[in-house]
């Protein structure tokens, strides 16, 4: 197909266009990590704008001593590996039994859980259910509390649903239970679909921080991101104070979020494809 | 109904192992679902911590009542809906004009680097890019002032002004966190255009512009109408998780939402009953807003959330 002339125009300005999106979006992050390895003075009186200046990494140094980052980095991994385990075990539960046709119900159990996408309770009885539970500042809490993303039910049952059934009734014939063909012919064809549902349930455990900041009291408990939380409102509440010691609260900041979001960058490159096939699998089936 | 009544239970029998997984997924719901909605009910009594759900009288719509009346309500209200139809405005189209463009592009490599980054906020935290927005907009020496001042202009104090807190918030968390990873949906539905219709569409002599208006378009309406509809279906949350980590009382005035009065009024000042009737009043009323939603996209698309 030959271009005509405006067409070829249209796309170089796309090109010039879509690039500087792209680096409006990335912008934050090289401007955050060159302040993070600047000296203090540099970043308060603004000489670092894109690239850092006075490199030197004593933010880092001074984040990295505090024990209470080494805990909450801890944590974060706790409630990701152990949170992700519960909630991959349990909408594989669901997703399976309602992929079949022949459960009783299965039409009224998908409107039952369904319905709670779109009517919520809200915070307040959710808050005080766990607490009558008496599952108030528990790790155990964090795990199971939110175990499920109805959502990702409906994605992983479409995706069974997409399974051909002649590999059941074959095993069936050689004498196989449910249970078996779960484990032995489901599973093992479902693992690309696992890996995607997984790493969207992981990177709201990884980032998830509203519910650990009010169920979670004790500091040893805390995740990464109620931490920072903490810091950032706490930091910037002593703002006013004005005391310009060696390090400066923005550095010191920046270094935090750097450190916080280091494992999910360094996963990016990896995993951003699950993420681009989850979100299409959802899309086909709508 | 006798013979039916056989058949279940062989297939009870049968299917035992099914049902068996089924047990701990809806003992989850039970729990942590439903459970939760059975204490909705205290949003009609004038509950006490001691008494419990039960045993706490009744009140009627007491509760409704004084939010109605209260000071707050028009205020949270029109916090609210400005809110989200601001994101409806503004970030909703975003992603769909980013998409048409990024089909435009020739795969290869700047395409894929170009997605590539414009996917990447969409993994980061809402405590990571509020912290990133509160150091930038910093009045003394956040970056963004540090430039308006570079270029002869005056600081801002923007997270203690109302007028920019919409802006900010919308700005931040809609459109650069989620802008990009949104296009996702929308190029999904891209690919799936036949390509024999551009080339016949070539050859009657359409240029860009139409072959976007009747090919490109046309096929993308239904994943922006289920879109609209969940857009519509959470208009009431309007991401309060994230207020909550901009706003102060100073922006009050423009950012107080009803969800943001609910975890202050019921989290922090422990007013229970009260937080939960408002919580229940955005529940009902965004409930109505997604079965009305997706009404119309039947009707309009023929496509719908169910």
């Amino acid at each position: 197909m030959k271009k005509t002339r405006g067409e070829k125009l249209f796309y170089i300005f796309n090109c010039v266009f879509l690039g500087s999106i792209a680096l409006l979006a990335l912008y934050p992050f090289v401007y955050v990590l060159s302040a993070s390895i600047s000296s203090s003075d540099a970043v308060v009186t603004g000489k670092v704008i894109l690239l850092p200046k006075d490199i030197n990494f004593d933010s880092y140094a001074k984040v990295l001593s505090e024990k209470g980052i080494w805990i909450a980095y801890l944590n974060t991994f706790y409630y990701t590996i152990f949170g992700v385990m519960a909630n991959l075990i349990l909408t594989i539960c669901g997703a399976y039994a309602l992929s079949k046709k022949r459960i009783v119900g299965r039409t009224a159990i998908s409107f039952f859980i369904a319905l709670t996408m779109w009517f919520q309770p809200g915070m307040i009885p959710m808050y005080l259910n766990f607490r009558d539970l008496n599952m108030l500042d528990s790790r155990f809490t964090i795990v199971i509390g939110f175990a499920i993303t109805t959502f990702y039910v409906f994605l992983m049952r479409t995706f069974f649903q997409g399974i051909p059934e002649e590999l059941e009734e074959a095993a069936k014939v050689d004498g196989a239970n449910d249970l078996t063909i779960l484990w032995k012919v489901y599973l093992p064809l479902s693992k690309a679909a696992l890996v995607t549902i997984g790493l969207f349930y992981a990177v709201h455990r990884w980032n998830g921080y509203f519910w650990t900041m009010i169920l979670l009291s004790d500091e040893s408990k805390v995740p990464l991101q109620v931490l920072l939380k903490k810091l950032i409102v706490e930091m910037n509440v002593n703002d006013e104070m004005g005391n310009m010691a060696l390090y400066s609260k923005e550095t010191i900041i920046y270094a935090t979020i750097i450190i916080s979001i280091i494992p999910i960058v360094a996963a990016y490159p990896f995993i951003q494809k699950y993420f681009v096939k989850g979100t299409m699998i959802g899309s086909v089936k709508g | 109904m006798l013979l039916n009544f056989k058949e279940i239970k062989t297939n009870l029998v049968r299917d035992r192992y099914l049902y068996l997984l089924l047990i701990p997924f809806l003992a989850w719901y039970i729990i942590f679902a439903y459970k939760p909605m059975y204490g909705l009910q205290i949003a009609f009594k004038d509950f006490s911590v001691y008494k419990g759900i039960e045993a706490s009288p009744w009140v009627g719509f007491e509760h409704f009542e004084s939010f109605f009346k209260s000071p707050y309500f028009w205020r949270l209200l029109k916090n609210t809906v400005l809110l989200s139809l601001y994101q409806l405005l503004f970030a909703f189209p975003v992603p769909i004009i980013l998409a048409l463009l990024f089909n435009e592009l020739k795969n290869g490599v700047f395409k894929s680097t170009v997605q590539t980054f414009t996917y990447l906020p969409h993994f980061i935290s809402v405590v990571v890019v509020a912290g990133i927005v509160t150091n930038f907009l910093a009045p003394s020496n956040g970056i963004i002032n540090i430039l308006i001042e570079m270029m002869g202009g005056e600081k801002q104090y923007f997270l203690t002004n109302p007028d920019y807190f919409r802006t900010i918030f919308i700005g931040s968390m809609d459109i650069w966190k989620e802008a990009g990873f949104g296009t996702i949906i929308y190029i999904a539905a891209l690919s799936g255009v036949n390509p024999a219709l551009y080339e016949a569409a070539v050859i009657d002599g359409a240029n860009k512009w139409k072959q976007m208006w009747h090919i490109t378009l046309p096929a993308i309406i239904p994943t922006i109408a289920i879109m609209l509809v969940m857009k519509v279906g959470s208009m009431l949350e309007v991401g309060y998780e994230a207020i909550i980590l901009l706003y102060q009382p100073a922006t009050y005035e423009a950012a107080d939402v009803i969800n943001t009065y609910v975890y202050r009024s019921g989290l922090q000042d422990a007013r229970y009953d009260l937080a939960t009737a408002v919580g229940l009043f955005n529940a009902v009323v965004g409930f109505i807003l997604v079965v009305f939603a997706n009404k119309m996209s039947k009707k309009l698309t023929d496509t719908g959330l169910w």
